[in-house]
């Protein structure tokens, strides 16, 4: 299923809410797609779990509407919302085991006894819990609540799963497999996922489109790739990954694109297609480059689009990969430049003069 | 060694630092228990006190019809007192846990206020409000809602009941708030996002999560009530005394302290034994309680 072609099942449309005079949400507006796993991506207090709330039905915009699968959700209580939510604390019901954890929201269902436990099994199953049915809350490890948290919603057949942080409290390790487990299971049961989260390589990894929010407003929503590629903002830039920030002057806008002049690095066209058509090419004053985008040439005949002279200044050695830091020759910050390890290729010292190579694709333009 | 003795340092640091409070407690709590055991194997020889052990005085309080009869008004008033209190209480923890928002501490600390005057001067209260000619009949004369004064609500169990619940409210109150304040507030969210209104809710997560202070404050209440002598004596008049009046009786004006033990012990036991199966059901009804 490619979530990118496919109907919308939730709109926000001017969501804001208000705490006083605090704007912790200011004009949301987004389509959420049937079937796509949708990540709400900002760092702490940006107001992410605060719209997931307003979705849930636990909470009402101040103004603007939300409507899910084509419903106006105003003045509908979350318990007759088609979503279900797995919290951050989880919360598992500490005086009802497994099974009842899981079967809770079933019995205001009419089914009977024997439906339910079936159901409840098939939950369990579809997150490997099988037999756990038993066990009692307090005997679940981190990442068993977690999972029994995400069954008792599953078992709702919802429209919609929002999660909040679901795996901010796991360890790295299991935070890892679970990233994972959880992409292919949306994937495999259909079912829309918002994800909220503040870890930008959980967002990359999982989702089919992300929007990062600051401050209460979404700063770009766009597929992980777009993302990481053409981040909109210097702010967006920085949140995901390592960007590297060079000062640039607008030359001239033509019928080849825009060109600019890089203070460290010289001049370049940029093609139209790279260029955001919300962009006014007179401001730009920075141009972004990622560390990998940049290379250090073994030799002066290793080929290269362009290069620029440098000499490093530091090393950072992660086994697979070196960072290194490197002054370019044509002045401003140091930038950082990431190399693979590869066979043959040995680590720099500081202050060995360098070859930086680099390509007009992978510049950023920034106002 | 330290395996041998089953305690490390910091454990019998923690022993020596108890030993005076608990060798206190013991002696003040455990001593007069002692005794009182003791003297109702005994028996009463007018003045003197006949040391053979026997079963009498036992054999006595469980089958003098009197006994019963107190026994069980007593067993009963309490229950009511207690069943009234906790269920007055509940709202009133539920509202201090859910609805307030700002200045919780200033509302416990005014519903400690009544306890700033002595039991006795609020009992006395009681039965100036509540007498022949006491404010509530007066107020009810006055405007005419009746037309002569209500003897029901003095000297009788009613006026028992309402003074003792009266008297217990905090005690109630303040292990309920505690067993909502504790509960995680995403549980109830939880609860609704799965489905439950707000009743279905309130049966299925907040009061099983609740029971242990609901639990709490009914033996907290039960307990010292079936034992009271003060306020059935003040306002109960001869149809509201308790069995702690008896025990009284016999250790004062009767003279048979041995009977008085045995009854004492007696109702020791049967409060223990309601107060398990109090607590036993609670367990049962809302999880674990600790
Ligand atoms: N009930 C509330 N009352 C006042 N301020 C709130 C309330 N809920 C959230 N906020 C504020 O709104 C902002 C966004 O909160 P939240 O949505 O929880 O952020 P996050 O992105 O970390 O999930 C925060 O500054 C928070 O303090
Ligand atoms: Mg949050």
């Amino acid at each position: 299923m490619a979530p990118g072609t496919n109907k919308g099942i939730i709109q926000l449309s001017d969501v804001t809410r208000t705490f006083g005079a605090f704007y912790a949400l200011r004009k949301i507006n987004a389509e959420i797609r049937e079937g796509e796993f949708f990540s709400l991506l900002g760092p702490s207090g940006c107001g992410k779990t605060t719209l997931l709330r307003l979705i849930a039905g636990f909470d009402e915009p101040t103004s603007g509407a939300i409507s899910i699968g084509g419903r106006p959700m105003a003045g509908i209580a979350a318990n007759k919302r088609p979503t279900n939510m797995v919290f951050q604390s989880y919360a598992i019901f500490p005086h009802l085991n497994v099974a009842e954890n899981v079967g809770y929201g079933l019995t205001t269902r009419k089914l009977s006894k024997a439906e339910i436990a079936a159901e409840v099994e098939k939950a369990l199953a579809m997150v490997d819990l099988q037999g756990f049915g038993g066990r009692a809350a307090h005997e679940l490890s981190g990442g068993q609540r977690q999972r029994v948290a995400l069954a008792r919603a599953l078992v709702m057949r919802p429209k919609v799963v929002l999660l909040d942080e679901p795996l901010s409290a796991l360890d790295k390790k299991l935070r890892d497999q679970m990233q994972v487990e959880l992409r292919a299971l949306q994937q495999s049961i259909g079912i829309t996922f918002i994800l909220v989260t503040h870890d930008q390589e959980e967002a990359l990894i999982m989702s089919d489109r992300i929007a990062v929010m600051f401050e209460g407003e979404i700063a770009q929503m766009a597929s992980p790739e777009q993302l990481y590629r053409r981040p909109r903002t210097k702010r967006v830039a920085s949140f995901i990954g390592v960007m590297n920030f060079l000062p640039a002057t607008f030359v001239a806008q033509g019928d080849d694109g825009v060109t600019v002049d890089i203070t460290a690095l010289g001049r370049v066209t940029i093609r139209p297609g790279m260029v955001p058509e919300v962009l006014n090419p007179a401001t730009i004053d920075t141009i972004g480059i990622r560390p990998e985008m940049l290379t250090i040439l073994s030799n002066d005949a290793e080929p290269a689009e362009r290069s620029a002279r440098g000499s490093v200044t530091g090393t950072s050695y992660y086994g697979d990969m070196t960072y290194y830091t490197v002054q370019l020759a044509g002045g401003g910050d140091p930038v950082t430049i990431s190399m693979r390890n590869t066979a043959g290729r040995s680590v720099l010292p500081s202050g060995s003069p360098v070859t930086v190579g680099w390509g007009a694709e992978s510049v950023v333009l920034f106002e | 060694m330290r395996m041998r003795l089953g305690l490390d340092r910091e454990a019998r640091r923690g022993l020596l630092l108890l030993s005076p409070t608990a060798g206190y407690a013991l002696l003040m709590l455990a001593a007069p228990l002692v005794m009182v055991v003791t003297f109702s194997f005994w028996t009463q020889d007018y003045l003197d006190i006949d040391t053979t052990l026997t079963l009498n005085n036992y054999r006595e309080a469980w089958s003098e019809p009197i006994y019963r009869v107190l026994m069980f008004r007593s067993l009963r008033i309490s229950l009511i007192v207690t069943l009234a209190t906790v269920l007055l209480a509940f709202p009133v923890a539920y509202f201090l846990s859910f609805h307030v928002t700002q200045r919780k501490a200033l509302w416990l600390f005014l519903i400690t206020v009544p306890f700033w005057t002595s039991y006795l001067i609020r009992v006395f209260l009681w039965k100036v409000i509540l007498g022949f000619n006491g404010v509530l009949n007066t107020a009810l004369l006055e405007v005419g809602f009746i037309e002569k004064p209500l003897t029901f609500i003095l000297y009788n169990a009613n006026a028992v009941v309402l003074t003792l619940a009266h008297a217990w409210a905090p005690f109630a109150i303040l292990p309920i708030f505690v067993a909502l304040e504790k509960i995680d507030r995403s549980l109830l969210e939880a609860a609704e996002d799965l489905g439950d209104g707000p009743l279905r809710r309130f049966v299925r997560v907040t009061l099983p999560l609740a029971m242990p202070g609901v639990i709490a404050a009914t033996l907290i209440v039960l307990i010292p009530t079936v034992g009271d002598f003060i306020t059935p004596r003040l306002v109960g008049g001869t149809e509201g005394l308790m069995i702690a009046n008896m025990i009284q009786v016999q250790f004062g004006k009767a003279n048979n302290a041995p009977l008085g033990a045995a009854l004492a012990v007696s109702s020791m036991v049967i409060v223990a034994a309601v107060s398990l199966v109090i607590y036993l059901a609670g367990k049962k009804l809302g999880g674990k309680v600790e």
